[in-house]
């Protein structure tokens, strides 16, 4: 029974990391309607950049630094690449981010070499005693600061001009547009938070707690594993892209102890199946309906 | 008129390719076997992502179904590690087809159900199955460690290693190099054709009426569950025999130990970048992408060898595969920013300006 408990807390921290990752895909696409498959590269960016300016910075600038340069990346990318390609379908624009992820990942992983550095100073590999349970700070940190941020997304997106404007272009882009709203804005602010929350979230993966290895290629496929969570709760919905973020989260943690590691990559997946052959669109998602 | 200079064209293509063995050393047929391999892979993706517009990023778990179908099927029958059937290569080539096929299909109720970029993720998770199939099922695919040894490919008892009948062809020995070669353009050939005829035939045209528009096609009596099962079992087809000529390839079924690797996400990224930069749904494109793609990490080894490019080693290096990834990663951008229609829409234009299209003819496949 401990080691359930204490797997749910840890899958639960994990999963709040995954949900901040669920999140960014699911405020691009509600902006946007394209996927971001460069979502992995902006958070192998931001934990870059903390790598490189942790020694002139210490640890808290560099990670300020880290999560705003995978926030500018994100900006940039949308700037230089998406706003001038309007005329494309938001399908291969989806395919354009592709491009994006093969060359920074490609760039970054080479630059780090055999160097795989560990991010979150503040909070790895200290565990503690809790009623007889052993429990990571990493993955309580997480789930705090995930809390703490998804809520604040929530109230933005609820109550702000910001969040306005961003529902506003969910629902429909050029009445939207006609409103005054300037959609250009808006796209690029949801690029910019979405790597923002990126940022955070590899402070937490590239500790010895969440995936036992350091910066490196591994940290962008777990960045991957955000997407099964996207998806599976439904790719315009923000309550989906937590909710989902959970689940992986917990499915992953528990499948590792019950079933065997390396199984616990392909169960998330397996979970994401299941869910879609019952709900095409995710759990929270909504339905898409064809006209003719 | 047109139509007589590309047929010319072609037939000048493969006597060219026909020749290739005669002139090139071992090191550089090997690379261009390797390029087949992705042409061959690159005609199935294209034909359910561009033709049947199903985004598909399992490629690489059907190449690892196809490599593991063929080297179970062939494989000696008394090694206790390992099971093997002992049949004969051919069929064993044949059989990791069918295989591959029968394994999209049995995917299909959920390719079915799920559209757009759903599918694409849900199809991502089959490279994961695929990853701990290889980790796990040792009796099949020897393990990630150690992998196992395919049967040496022959075809009616003629061995296409070093061994057997000694050929000579205007002074030039026929020996592995050059038979892989030979049989790499049959099975490429071979798929091409299919693929071609598939993509202007009724099926082709179920395809695109389903791409287009899912409820119109059904309401023309198309069905859609039908094509998109298809079209996945097809790709699946084109992916297993790639995957069997990988294995022949490397001389290895080797299973990844990380979702990167030989059939990791990042192969199925490869393949998609092929059939990006060719130009979704063009067949002819799928292999100009599978020569960008898969052909410049092999070129450039081959060159730099020659030049003494990518000296370095070690952290921070530059290799040939780093290179070509920087390449095809700002192709797809490039693409897609200037010409959706890839490489084949640009071709398609030169083409035209030469040609002149007779009206009335029908255009070639989007």
């Amino acid at each position: 029974m401990n080691t359930f408990l204490q797997l749910t807390v840890n899958g639960l921290g994990k999963g709040a990391v995954f949900a901040l990752l669920a999140l960014g895909f699911v405020i691009i696409f509600k902006a946007t309607e394209v996927v971001n498959f460069a979502h992995g590269s902006l958070v192998l960016f931001g934990g870059y950049l903390v790598v490189v300016t942790r020694d002139a910075l210490g640890w808290v600038g560099a990670s300020l630094a880290g999560i705003v340069s995978a926030g500018l990346l994100g900006l940039v990318v949308e700037r230089l690449l998406l706003s001038r390609s309007r005329h494309a379908d938001a399908n291969s624009l989806a395919l354009l981010t592709i491009g994006v992820d093969v060359i920074v990942t490609e760039e970054i992983v080479r630059r780090l070499g055999v160097t795989l550095p560990f991010l979150g100073g503040a909070w790895d590999a200290k565990p503690f005693q809790l009623g007889g349970i052993t429990l990571f700070r990493t993955h309580l940190v997480a789930l705090g600061v995930a809390a703490v941020l998804i809520t604040a997304f929530w109230l933005a997106f609820k109550y702000s001009n910001w969040g306005v404007a961003m529902r506003a272009q969910a629902e429909n882009r050029e009445a939207a547009a006609l409103m005054g709203i300037r959609s250009s804005r808006v796209t690029a602010t949801a690029w910019l938070v979405a790597g923002l929350l990126a940022g955070v979230a590899v402070l937490f993966i590239a500790t010895q707690d969440f995936s036992g290895a350091g910066l490196s290629r591994g940290t962008h496929s777990i960045a991957l594993a955000a997407f099964p969570a996207a998806i599976l709760g439904g790719l315009d919905s923000t309550a989906g892209a937590v909710v989902g973020g959970l689940v992986v989260g917990l499915v992953e943690a528990l499948s590792a102890q019950y079933v065997s590691f390396d199984f616990s990559k392909s169960a998330v997946f397996l979970v994401m199946l299941v869910v879609l052959v019952v709900r095409p669109s995710g759990l929270f998602g909504t339905r898409e309906r064809t006209r003719v | 008129m047109a139509k007589l200079v590309r047929g010319a064209a072609w037939l000048v293509l493969l006597v060219v390719l026909l020749a290739l063995p005669l002139y090139l050393d071992a090191a550089w047929l090997k690379a261009g076997q390797y390029m087949m391999i992705g042409g061959v892979g690159a005609i199935g993706l294209t034909l359910v992502v561009g033709q049947a517009g199903q985004l598909s990023l399992a490629h690489a778990f059907f190449l690892l179904a196809g490599g593991t179908a063929y080297t179970v099927l062939s494989g000696p029958t008394g090694d206790d590690r390992v099971v093997g059937f002992g049949l004969d290569p051919g069929l064993s080539l044949l059989g990791a087809v069918v295989v591959s096929a029968l394994l999209g299909l049995a995917f299909a109720p959920v390719a079915g159900r799920l559209r757009g970029i759903y599918l694409g993720v849900a199809s991502l998770a089959l490279v994961f199955l695929g990853l701990y199939f290889g980790q796990s099922a040792e009796e099949l695919t020897g393990g990630t460690s150690t992998g196992r040894a395919p049967a040496p490919f022959s075809l009616f008892g003629f061995p296409f290693t070093n061994d057997g009948p000694q050929i000579t062809l205007l002074g030039v020995p026929i020996q592995q190099a050059e038979r892989t070669w030979y049989l790499f353009l049959l099975l490429t050939v071979l798929a091409f054709v299919i693929a071609r005829g598939a993509v202007r035939g009724r099926v082709g045209r179920s395809w695109r009426a389903v791409r287009d528009n899912e409820a119109a096609a059904a309401v023309m009596g198309v069905s859609v569950l039908r094509a998109k099962a298809g079209a996945f079992a097809v790709s699946s087809a084109y992916g297993g025999l790639a995957g069997a000529m990988t294995v022949l390839w490397f001389d290895i079924l080797k299973p990844d130990e990380s979702e990167f690797g030989t059939y990791g996400i990042n192969v199925s990224i490869a393949y998609l970048a092929m059939v990006i930069i060719g130009g979704l749904g063009s067949v002819p494109g799928a292999l100009v992408g599978a020569l960008i793609v898969n052909g410049l990490p092999q070129v450039l080894a081959l060159y730099s060898a020659d030049l003494g490019w990518f000296s370095g080693t070690g952290d921070g290096a530059l290799t040939p595969i780093l290179v070509s990834s920087f390449v095809y990663g700002a192709a797809i951008i490039l693409v897609v920013l200037f010409e959706p229609g890839g490489l084949a829409a640009i071709g398609r234009r030169i083409t035209q300006k030469r040609l002149r299209r007779q009206p009335g003819q029908p255009a070639e496949e989007p």
